[in-house]
């Protein structure tokens, strides 16, 4: 039965991460996002909180909710730890995106663990606060080309590099590094190790100054033969050419809708403040008047708005299938792809709709306009999704369709 | 068009124009008229008489609202549209393009909608059709299926359950005894639901017909313009503005005198035969107003029929994308299939990825509406993305195949004409 609200029984976790939002994120965007590099020591208790959420199995915000559920439920309609997670994420975004990204134990490493890892390596890196590391100097969408190394030295893996745009990197526990087991055997050596920061041979080298979301540390680390545990390495350990990448893949199509969902909770944020200046300029949008005939603020507001709504739905809609177990790749790109644009173009618009009022550091518009422009590139960027919806609408392989 | 033509058949019989020598310039003089605009009487309709005496009028009872997010249709929605899409496969798609060529709904077409029952799901079992709830969203998903054949004839084929649908919905007893057995039966009237006016920037809720109260009821004056098959239609559900109560809608037969229809062909949706109705101090009685002129009624009316063009969008949008994928895999350039560059494979991604976002929203809004939820705001939102990114897929689809999407040796150039139709029609269909 075709519906598209927002489950009934989400209700009380999207007041919860609302009233979070409002009340814990939003008295503090700002402070933090003058203090680049500052820890917000505000979140340590609001942690512990959501911590509780995500225990008592209701999901809630943050990337450690994404593990697919193994239990079925008789094959009827699913409304999820995915659903969920992303319904709270919207509403932890609508606050402040950078806040989220610095919740302790929130991290996308935590997301590849809830993904990917086995029950035992559940249970051992429970608590963990884990960043990802993918990115190098040298690559950034094409993770095949993964360079740090990963040689198994008796019960350890030795690994050796240097790791770019860790966010949380910093502050995290510990960090999910991809490294490859043999370079000469491309993407079905790469692999991904749970590396717990406490471990001698990692460091975080510097901290990088940037446009927005400067409330979340994006570190640089080096591996420097650093060893962990072969217990340590997320899913199988074998060089399968035939699946390939898809184990390390598998955690995006996870933690893409929750990427989406920030920028669906921050295009909210800017659209509802937008509104409220534009009513008190006397510009209220009337949804049966032909846009045309209203004013030119107001039919520009629709079109944002539909751009969001579009946003928002393909959203949910990635989650959903990721509930029903249904596979999502493409779906998971579409929601990625269409947020990650929206919310670029709806927040500089808004700052242009409010004028200085926009533009000034009185109002977090610009704040957001700033920090929106990462969500069209980190968990791949707008032209990576294209490509991975366009190879697969196309029935193309990476080589043919480059 | 069928009644104009017809009507000419009379006057061409006529020996008054032999002895008159005029044969050779009416003759002339037709040819210019069909493409022009003809203006004619409205078509003859059958008398409509109350069959049965309901004591009070038919509803559907609103869908159920389960409070879980779902995109799977029920059993009964997936064998509904999987029998519509056969239908606009096997029916539509083959005959459009000489439909759109000829300014007409291919004969045949519409007596085989109607078998398949397109429209009795809206009207309540009492009154001979299958429905037993509102199926805003069966509506979506057969205008949408039927649309994926070709738009021009899917809005042929659901111009009459417009106006069922309305008359189910907000009909008095009278009225839905006296018209509403007519649509669930095999013989469907043909019929319109005229809201549109020829005008810059028009506003439903501003519209220049006039309705002026008279001692027995109303008298209607104005033109409507992109009327599907006025020619042929039997029954319009009209929009006036009510002196001093603002827009209500008036049920007027088409041979009501001071009715006259016009050809009225346009850029696309030439498939329906779009013509003017024109309203030339036409009197109605009393029981002709809709829903006491309830505005909210009127309101309703405007919404769902904007929601049933977000539909008819998304079946046409993806009626291009099905379109360009095998075309840009199979066209080569430069030594390797175009789908190979990523100019061109980001387009179809955008097509995709727009066409998705039409759906949802669409879906959205039919979901609130049947469960009565308001969905004014769902409607606006879907109706600005069906119009912006609609008409976008269909310039996409021509720029795709180039030269070639620019001839009618391919179906993407009317696909373009037919999507602009989208954001400029009110009225016509109804979800």
């Amino acid at each position: 039965m075709i519906n598209l609200e927002v489950p009934a029984k989400a209700k009380p976790l999207i007041n919860q991460a609302y009233q979070a939002a409002s009340e814990v994120f939003r008295p503090i965007s700002r402070k933090y996002d003058r203090a680049e590099h500052a820890y917000p020591k505000e979140l340590d208790t609001f942690a512990a909180l959501v911590d509780g959420l995500n225990e008592s199995g209701e999901g809630g915000a943050g990337a450690s909710g994404v593990r697919r559920d193994e239990n079925g439920n008789g094959g009827g309609n699913v409304n999820g730890a995915n659903l969920r997670t992303v319904l709270g994420t919207i509403e932890m975004c609508w606050g402040d995106v950078a806040l989220l990204l610095s919740m302790p134990r929130q991290g996308l490493g935590n997301a590849a663990i809830a993904s990917v890892a086995n029950d035992e390596q559940l249970e051992r890196f429970k608590g963990t606060w884990s960043a990802m590391a993918i990115t190098e100097p040298e690559f950034g969408s094409d993770s095949a080309a993964v360079s740090t190394t990963a040689e198994l030295d008796g019960d350890e893996y030795v690994l050796n590099g240097e790791k770019i745009f860790v966010t949380a990197g910093e502050r995290a526990d510990s960090v999910v590094v991809w490294a490859t087991l043999d370079k000469s055997v491309g993407r079905a050596a790469i692999k991904s190790f749970v590396v717990e920061k406490s471990r001698p041979g990692i460091t975080v080298e510097r901290l990088e100054h940037k446009l927005g979301i400067k409330a979340s540390d994006t570190a640089v680390i080096r591996l420097d033969n650093c060893r962990v545990p072969k217990e340590n390495l997320l899913g199988s350990p074998e060089i399968d050419t035939k699946k390939g990448f898809a184990g390390v893949m598998e955690t995006f199509d996870n933690t893409r809708p929750l990427v989406a969902a920030m920028a669906v909770g921050l295009a909210r944020a800017a659209l509802e403040e937008t509104a409220r200046i534009l009513s008190e300029a006397g510009i209220d949008v009337d949804y049966d008047k032909p846009a045309n005939s209203q004013h030119a603020a107001a039919a520009t507001y629709l079109q944002l708005e539909a751009d969001y709504e579009a946003a928002h739905m393909l959203t949910l809609a990635a989650a959903w299938m990721a509930d029903n177990r249904k596979p999502n790749s493409v779906e998971a790109s579409m929601s990625k792809a269409k947020a990650g644009r929206s919310v670029v173009d709806i927040t500089l618009k808004c700052v242009e709709l409010c004028g200085t009022l926009g533009y000034s550091e009185d109002s977090l518009l610009e704040k957001w306009s700033r920090d929106s422009k990462i969500l069209d590139i980190f968990e791949g960027t707008q032209q990576i999704q294209q490509l991975i919806v366009a190879r697969r609408l196309l029935g193309k392989s990476s080589s043919e369709l480059k | 068009m069928g009644f104009g033509l017809a009507a000419l058949t009379k006057i061409s019989s006529s020996q008054f124009i032999d002895k008159m020598g005029l044969r050779k310039p009416f003759e002339k003089a037709v040819t210019t008229s069909v493409k022009h605009g003809f203006r004619a009487a409205g078509a003859a309709s059958r008398g409509f008489t109350p069959t049965k005496k309901l004591d009070k009028p038919a509803r559907l009872a609103p869908a159920q609202d389960t409070g879980l997010f779902d995109l799977e249709p029920t059993e009964e929605q997936q064998m509904i549209v999987e029998t519509v899409r056969d239908f606009a496969a096997e029916q539509l798609r083959p005959a459009a393009h000489d439909a759109d060529a000829k300014l007409e709904t291919p004969d045949g077409l519409l007596s085989r909608a109607a078998e398949l029952g397109i429209g009795a799901f809206g009207i309540p079992e009492e009154l001979g059709g299958f429905g037993t709830e509102r199926s805003v969203t069966t509506n979506v998903l057969v205008a949408e299926a039927l649309a994926h054949g070709d738009m021009g004839l899917a809005v042929a084929v659901l111009a009459p359950s417009a106006v069922s649908t309305a008359l189910a919905q907000w009909g008095d007893a009278d009225q839905q005894a006296t018209y509403l057995p007519e649509f669930a039966g095999e013989n469907v009237p043909a019929a319109a639901l005229a809201i549109a006016e020829q005008q810059a920037l028009f506003d439903p809720f501003k519209p220049a017909t006039t309705a002026k109260r008279t001692p027995k009821g109303y008298q209607l004056d104005g033109v409507k313009a992109l009327v599907p098959r006025a020619s042929a239609a039997e029954l319009f559900l009209v929009s006036a503005n009510l002196e001093g109560r603002g827009p209500a809608l008036f049920i007027v037969e088409s041979s009501t005198s001071g009715v006259s229809v016009e050809s009225d062909p346009a850029m696309g949706l030439r498939g329906a035969s779009t013509g003017k109705l024109h309203l030339n101090k036409v009197n109605v009685g009393a029981g002709a107003l809709l829903g006491g002129g309830n505005g909210e009624v009127f309101a309703e009316v405007v919404r769902l029929s904007r929601l049933g063009w977000c539909a008819l969008a998304a079946g046409t949008g993806k009626a291009v994308l099905d379109y360009v994928i095998p075309y840009v895999n199979e066209r080569v350039a430069f030594g390797e299939p175009i789908s190979h560059r990523q100019g061109v494979a980001f387009m179809v991604s955008d097509i995709a990825i727009e066409l998705e976002g039409i759906r949802l929203l669409t879906l959205k809004a039919a979901a609130r509406a049947e469960q009565g939820k308001p969905y004014a705001r769902e409607v606006a939102l879907a109706r600005k993305l069906a119009t912006d990114k609609g008409m976008w897929i269909g310039s996409a689809g021509v720029q795709l195949l180039g030269g070639h999407g620019f001839t009618k040796e391919h179906p993407v150039e009317r696909w373009y004409r037919d999507l602009r139709a989208v954001g400029v029609m009110e009225g016509a269909v109804l979800a």
